[in-house]
């Protein structure tokens, strides 16, 4: 079976389309594809939010025949994309505010079975509400937490940037460790962003036991596309996350985007898997394990880390919390981890290294 | 059909027969009933095609009703106090969008110190909100209210507060006439949303504007809700026909005709008002009473009317705006320009503090004897509680009985050094 093998582009390492039959291909290797987000916004150049959100709600739309509506938290997706008179949205799209998306889908979602309940029709829009990680997991995370425990109709798409971008680039909850952020600067003795904190929102949204939970990146095309697909095949409430590298806050080249995503993959930096109602399902195997210095030295946000003055130490705790990552979601191993891997901030706030 | 049921229930009632499509519940006293009673009557089937909502903040309760209403359907909540506050961003939001959604302020005091009994100061803070506020001075006017609120927020594109004293209506139990479905069928037709979030015909709602449409969006705002004045008037018209009720409106005149003084009171202290100035008539003492129901917007022409060329003013607020003055005065002041009306200002009833018989008589005795000095004044006040502490702290104090703003200024005349 073709759907079986996976196909390398050569030297690239990147999951090719050329050689499945058309009907196996990527929603955005066909020239039909959607393109719900249409060119002309205004994202910069080598965006990993623009193409994360191309690529999940093409996929989204393909799997419910159209049959979508979004409601977009505040931020850089909905600044480029709805500048007033001009509209990138392809489909039914409102911007509410910034921490409140999960409401407003739950709102939309109310909506669309009355309607079509009164209508006397079957075919029920279904809903997405999507935001970066500052809409989602600090200012937006109580009505995202009441929307799961209501198990409210929503598919929560976080495009995870890891800062505050649309603002000016400011530390998060989503934020790692020893970032530089315009908040968290690289000064001082722990230059950066700080130990120990954060929160892995993937983990709480599973703890609430709804349906789907998966991470994704931008660096795999399908999985991101069956990570949607597979989402919409539920009711319920679910969330995904994906890693969308961002060339102005992280300090990298535009087009580093996506091999800056897979390297955050293959290090361990960022563990990709799908979750069903609170149990793992699947974790996306590192292909060719690297050292995390690899994923580091392409991004200026890191550059305290990679230059003459750099701290080895540092370094180490970073390789450390990739490695635990590893071990807890099983990233090398054929198995999947059969209890809930602990979020990776505790590594740090139980070790002293 | 009459009804002896508490008011909460009345409301509850009165908004099931506008067949919401939403209900959006969060529980902050004393807007609770409501959408307890809500809950209970889409469980049992009496509300149908509605889903109730229990979310887990009033940010929430709003935003679900955003979407809800975005969404083509008609939307319900209600809150009150620091419930109102904390959805304030929503509040906002869901104005500038225009949505026409309906929410009931069960109106009470906001903290610190936290109190639950009624004053104004919650629905007043939202003055500039862009939303409809809409008093109620009886439960029966409420129930009233909240109908004919989800034609006139549907025919003007903006969302509206039914502001009702919290306890004193909520809480109350009375007759109630409640309109039989059949005839709110017939006042307020199937909800057909202008503009919604359909997969048929795709729209963005909620785009950015900058500083090239800003300006000219908010003026078609504002022009909005001057459209809300005559709508207003014809609702209430209509509704008053099918129903025979006297509620609604801009504001309603008592006594009026030939008084000497006018009192102009909002919410449920124009009953008491009421009865008090039957019986100051009865000792030769003419005082009118308007009872002012259209907050935002403001009635200009309406009060100017009602007002007319009655000489002697008083503004009973049950607010007022620190470092400022009363929050309605301005707005009375601005409807009598170019008139030689003496305006001024009444603070009583914060924080649940009753308002009396005695109260309004004090008042209007106050005003026909030329004592109104200052633009402000205090009524009820507890002068040995206030001077106890001012004494103790600063060796100063306030005279007896009503205090005026001046009197206030004073005391920092004569701190101790």
């Amino acid at each position: 079976m073709l759907d079986a093998i996976k196909f390398y582009q050569t030297g690239s390492n990147t999951v090719g389309n050329r050689l499945l039959n058309p009907s196996m291909r990527a929603v955005q290797a066909s020239a039909d594809r959607p393109n719900t987000l249409i060119s002309g916004h205004r994202a910069c150049q080598g965006c990993g939010e623009a193409l994360g959100a191309r690529y999940a709600i093409d996929a989204a739309m393909r799997a419910t025949g159209g049959q979508l509506m979004i409601a977009n938290a505040t931020g850089c997706l909905e600044v480029f994309s709805s500048p007033y008179p001009e509209s990138a949205w392809r489909l039914p799209w409102i911007h509410s505010l910034f921490g409140n998306t999960a409401a407003v889908g739950s709102g939309l979602a109310v909506a669309a079975r009355v309607r079509a309940k009164k209508a006397g029709n079957t075919n029920v829009p279904r809903v997405i509400a999507q935001g970066g990680d500052g809409g989602t997991t600090d200012i937006g995370f109580g009505p995202l937490s009441g929307m799961f425990e209501r198990n409210d109709d929503v598919l929560y798409i976080c495009y995870d940037n890891q800062a505050y971008m649309n603002t000016g680039v400011q530390r998060s909850s989503a934020t790692p460790p020893a970032a530089r952020t315009a908040t968290t600067q690289l000064v001082g003795a722990e230059p950066g962003n700080d130990w120990g904190k954060g929160k892995n929102v993937p983990l709480i949204a599973m703890a609430h036991g709804i349906p789907y939970v998966a991470t994704a990146s931008v660096a795999d095309l399908k999985d991101l596309e069956y990570k949607v697909e597979k989402a919409m095949s539920f009711h319920g409430a679910r969330y995904i996350q994906i890693l969308v590298p961002c060339p102005l806050g992280w300090g990298s080249a535009s087009g580093n985007t996506v091999t800056i995503a897979r390297l955050a993959c293959e290090t361990g930096f960022y563990p990709i898997f799908e979750a069903e109602y609170g149990r793992i399902t699947s974790v996306r195997k590192i292909r060719q394990q690297q050292p995390v210095l690899n994923f580091l030295k392409l991004q200026r946000r890191y550059a305290h880390l990679t230059g003459k003055k750099a701290d080895p130490k540092v370094l180490a705790r970073i390789q450390a919390m990739c490695d635990d990552n590893i071990k807890s979601f099983d990233l090398l191993g054929d198995e999947i981890p059969e209890t809930t891997p602990v979020a990776v901030q505790a590594h740090e706030r139980s070790h002293e290294i | 059909m009459l009804k002896q049921i508490e008011g909460s229930l009345g409301i509850a009632e009165a908004v099931a027969l506008c067949r919401p499509g939403a209900v959006c519940a969060y529980p902050i006293s004393p807007q609770t009933h409501i959408v307890e009673n809500l809950g209970k009557m889409v469980k049992t089937g009496q509300l149908q095609d509605c889903e109730f909502v229990n979310v887990e903040s009033e940010f929430s309760a709003i935003s679900v009703s955003i979407g809800a209403s975005a969404g083509g359907v008609r939307a319900y909540t209600a809150t009150a106090s620091q419930g109102l506050l904390f959805m304030t961003e929503g509040v906002y939001n869901a104005s500038g969008l225009g949505l026409p959604i309906v929410m009931t302020v069960a109106s009470r005091a906001i903290g610190a110190p936290i109190n639950i009994w009624n004053d104004h100061s919650d629905s007043l803070s939202q003055r500039d909100s862009g939303w409809l506020q809409l008093f109620c001075e009886s439960n029966q006017d409420a129930v009233d209210t909240h109908i004919m609120a989800f034609k006139i927020a549907e025919e003007v594109g903006l969302p509206v507060m039914v502001c009702m004293d919290g306890f004193v209506l909520t809480h109350a139990f009375e007759r109630l006439d409640i309109p039989s479905q059949e005839q709110i069928d017939q006042f307020l037709p199937p909800y057909e949303p202008r503009e919604f979030l359909d997969p048929k015909e795709p729209i963005s709602m909620g785009a950015m504007v900058g500083p090239e449409a800003f300006t000219e969006l908010r003026i078609l705002q504002q022009r909005k809700m001057h459209k809300a004045i005559p709508v207003i008037e014809r609702v209430t018209r209509e509704y008053r026909e099918l129903t025979g009720h006297h509620s609604g409106g801009l504001l309603d005149c008592y006594n009026c005709d030939d008084a000497d003084m006018k009192l102009i009171i909002m919410g449920s202290s124009v009953g008491t008002a009421k009865d008090a100035v039957d019986e100051l008539r009865a000792q030769g003492i003419k005082a009118g009473i308007i009872s002012l129901k259209a907050f935002r917007p403001f009635p200009y022409d309406a009060v100017r009317e009602a007002v007319g060329s009655t000489k002697n003013v008083v503004v009973v607020e049950r607010s007022f705006s620190y470092g400022a003055r009363g929050i309605v005065y301005p707005e009375v002041v601005r409807a009598m320009r170019g008139t030689d009306a003496a305006i001024h200002t009444a603070v009583v009833g914060l924080g649940g503090r009753a308002v009396l018989g005695s109260t309004i008589k004090d008042i209007v005795k106050y005003c026909l004897d030329g004592r109104f000095t200052d633009e402000m004044t205090w009524f009820d006040v507890d002068t040995s509680l206030l001077n106890s502490y001012l004494k103790d702290t600063e060796g100063t104090s306030v005279p007896e009985g009503p205090l005026p703003e001046s009197a206030l200024l004073d005391t920092l005349q004569h701190v101790r050094a």
